[in-house]
């Protein structure tokens, strides 16, 4: 919301956004209810995808995937523009149950499926590599996920201890609810333990950030990276999108489109389905931020 | 009663509709501000329902997406309070000081430059503000004070006691040019030197419009938003240092809404709300400064 806030339109603001919820949160239970009648009448159209499709597909879940979809979406109007997507961020978690219990047709996770989740099936579309960075000024090339997990605690607070200069170390992290911070510490197994000295709004700004003080460690999806900051190692193993794809980098994390196996996808579900992992999605989800598995 | 009377000629005909169409203008802005109320009132309640408003107001945790989240806006509360007092600290005594000087010391020219200078001051977006913070602000406080990050409740402070500036300067310049000059005239006359006379009878005389000039600061340093979250720092912590990495009532809502969902949505809206209350208070005080202003020259 990069715009000036007054005392009187932040006000007015705040009524707008929330006008807009009231419309998601509408937008999301008409969904689900067209979900389960698109999954009633599926079945028959299914190769004909010269014939136009129509309808709506229900996805939900994982909110850090909310760029991903919204490229997926418009690419796939582009296609099929009768074909409604909606899209419910409201966590992994709820994502898979909703695929489990059949209110979406397609669930969305930014996590693996657990052992105890059964009944549904997980197709990666692509993977999401968070980079960690450091001032072009600092001394330290290499971080284990350990050492990582040290410093965001705070158990570890010199750079000295990591091989740098002496100083004290200033974590730059994003605002609670973003998807990369949820990433980063759930893959470092820091979550809710993090003691940062800054917490930024948006991707830019944690760079910007660190590119500011010699002493700052944020992380920022791979994409984001320019030459202002530098990308350290993680255990020796630099962040591109070929070390993200044949997973030797370890920050990251698979974007996983979960479907019940009990429930046959409505025509229109399939096709987006067989559209996200096509070769032709794979530009689509680069630009959004992420890396493409299928190429 | 009156009785109501058709419109005859043309000139009639359009004198009643422009009444219509000044009425409805009038009306729009009220009507803005009713919806606006009830709206804040409507959706800021259940949340504070749902938490419990003693654990809401004086909760000293905030952690929205945690598994077991938290949502004590004490922090958030305590960081506005001390961030407008600080900005107030610093910037009422220069912005009075400075009206001092524009009203009576200044010679013509160098007010003209001054004057231009305070207004351009105030037509700056709020986000240059923040942005000069955060390429200059934050690095400077970090580097005087030998701190590893400047992104802190201090940097806040200084940011928005420039801000409030123009608001204290203007409206005192006003206030201080109202003094009937057969005061001050007199006080010189007693032999009391320019100083004494300014200090003693010019501010004194003008003290109602000064006041509502500093409560219009202090109101705009509470609304800030962006500026403040550019240099703050944002994290949830207690304002126990100036050194502190900061969240104000303002940046807690910005810095979560655009993925909130669920009970933490709701929550920002119970934010907004306090802080819609706070900006109330703030306006009814400068109303009630105003008005007893007004009593005193009578």
């Amino acid at each position: 919301m990069m715009k000036k806030i007054t005392r009187r339109s932040f006000l007015s603001i705040c009524g707008v956004a929330a006008a807009a919820a009231a419309l998601t949160a509408c937008g999301g239970a008409a969904s689900s209810t067209a979900a389960s009648s698109a999954a009633a009448s599926s079945t028959a159209a299914s190769a004909s995808s010269t014939a136009a499709l129509s309808g709506n597909v229900a996805t939900g879940g994982s909110t850090s995937m909310k760029n991903v979809i919204a490229a997926l979406t418009e690419g796939f109007a582009e296609i099929e523009p009768d074909v409604t997507i909606s899209y419910d961020p409201t966590g992994s978690g709820a994502g898979i149950t909703g695929a489990t219990d059949k209110t979406l047709d397609i669930g969305l996770s930014s996590r693996a499926l657990k052992a105890d989740e059964t009944g549904v099936t997980g197709t990666i579309v692509a993977l999401d590599g968070i980079a960690i960075i450091v001032n072009k000024d600092s001394k330290v090339e290499d971080l284990t996920v350990d050492q990582l997990k040290q410093m965001f605690t705070g158990e570890i607070t010199n750079w000295s201890e990591v091989g740098g200069d002496d100083g004290e170390i200033v974590l730059v992290g994003r605002e609670a609810g973003s998807g990369t911070r949820d990433g980063f510490e759930s893959i470092v197994d820091v979550k809710d333990s993090c003691k940062y000295a800054q917490e930024l709004t948006a991707t830019g700004a944690v760079i910007s950030a660190v590119e500011a003080n010699p002493l700052a460690i944020g992380y920022a999806s791979l994409s984001a990276i320019g030459d202002t900051v530098k990308a350290v190692t993680v255990g020796g193993v630099e962040c591109s999108e070929e070390t993200v794809k044949d997973g030797s980098y370890e920050v990251q994390r698979p974007f996983v489109f979960v479907t019940n196996d009990s429930v046959t996808l409505s025509a229109q579900a399939q096709a987006f389905f067989d559209f996200a992992t096509s070769t032709d999605a794979a530009d689509l989800i680069r630009t959004a931020g992420a890396v493409p598995v299928n190429e | 009663m009156k009785k109501f009377e058709l419109p005859r000629t043309p000139a009639q005909w359009l004198e009643a509709v422009m009444n219509a169409i000044f009425f409805l203008c009038g009306i729009l802005a009220v009507g803005c501000v009713a919806v606006i109320t009830i709206y804040m009132f409507l959706s800021g309640l259940p949340a504070i329902g749902k938490i419990g408003p003693l654990k809401f107001l004086f909760g000293t945790e905030w952690a929205s997406t945690a598994s077991e989240p938290k949502y004590g806006i004490l922090p958030f509360v305590l960081s506005s309070i001390y961030g407008t007092l600080g900005a107030s600290l610093i910037g009422v005594p220069v912005g009075l000081l400075t009206a001092v000087f524009l009203s009576k010391a200044a010679a013509p020219g160098v007010r003209n430059v001054v004057v231009t200078a305070v207004e351009l001051l105030s037509g700056i977006p709020s986000v240059v503000f923040g942005l000069l913070g955060m390429q200059v602000l934050v690095p400077a406080v970090a580097k005087v004070f030998g701190k590893a990050s400047g992104a802190c409740l201090l940097s806040a402070i200084v940011v928005l006691s420039i801000m409030i500036l123009p608001s204290i300067v203007s409206v005192s310049v006003t206030a201080l040019n109202a003094v009937p000059p057969e005061y001050e005239q007199g006080s010189l006359a007693l032999g009391a030197t320019d100083t004494e006379t300014w200090f003693k009878i010019s501010i004194p005389a003008a003290r109602s419009g000064i006041a509502a000039g500093i409560v219009l600061g202090i109101g705009r340093a509470i609304g800030e938003a962006m500026a403040v979250m550019m240099v703050a720092g944002n994290s949830p912590n207690m304002p126990d240092s100036l050194f502190r990495s900061v969240t104000f009532l303002t940046t807690a809502i910005a810095k979560e809404m655009s993925y909130a969902s669920g009970l933490q949505k709701q929550a920002l809206f119970s934010i907004a709300l306090v802080l819609f209350v706070f900006i109330m208070v703030i306006n009814v005080l400068l109303n009630a400064v105003l008005k007893g202003g007004n009593k005193d020259e009578k």
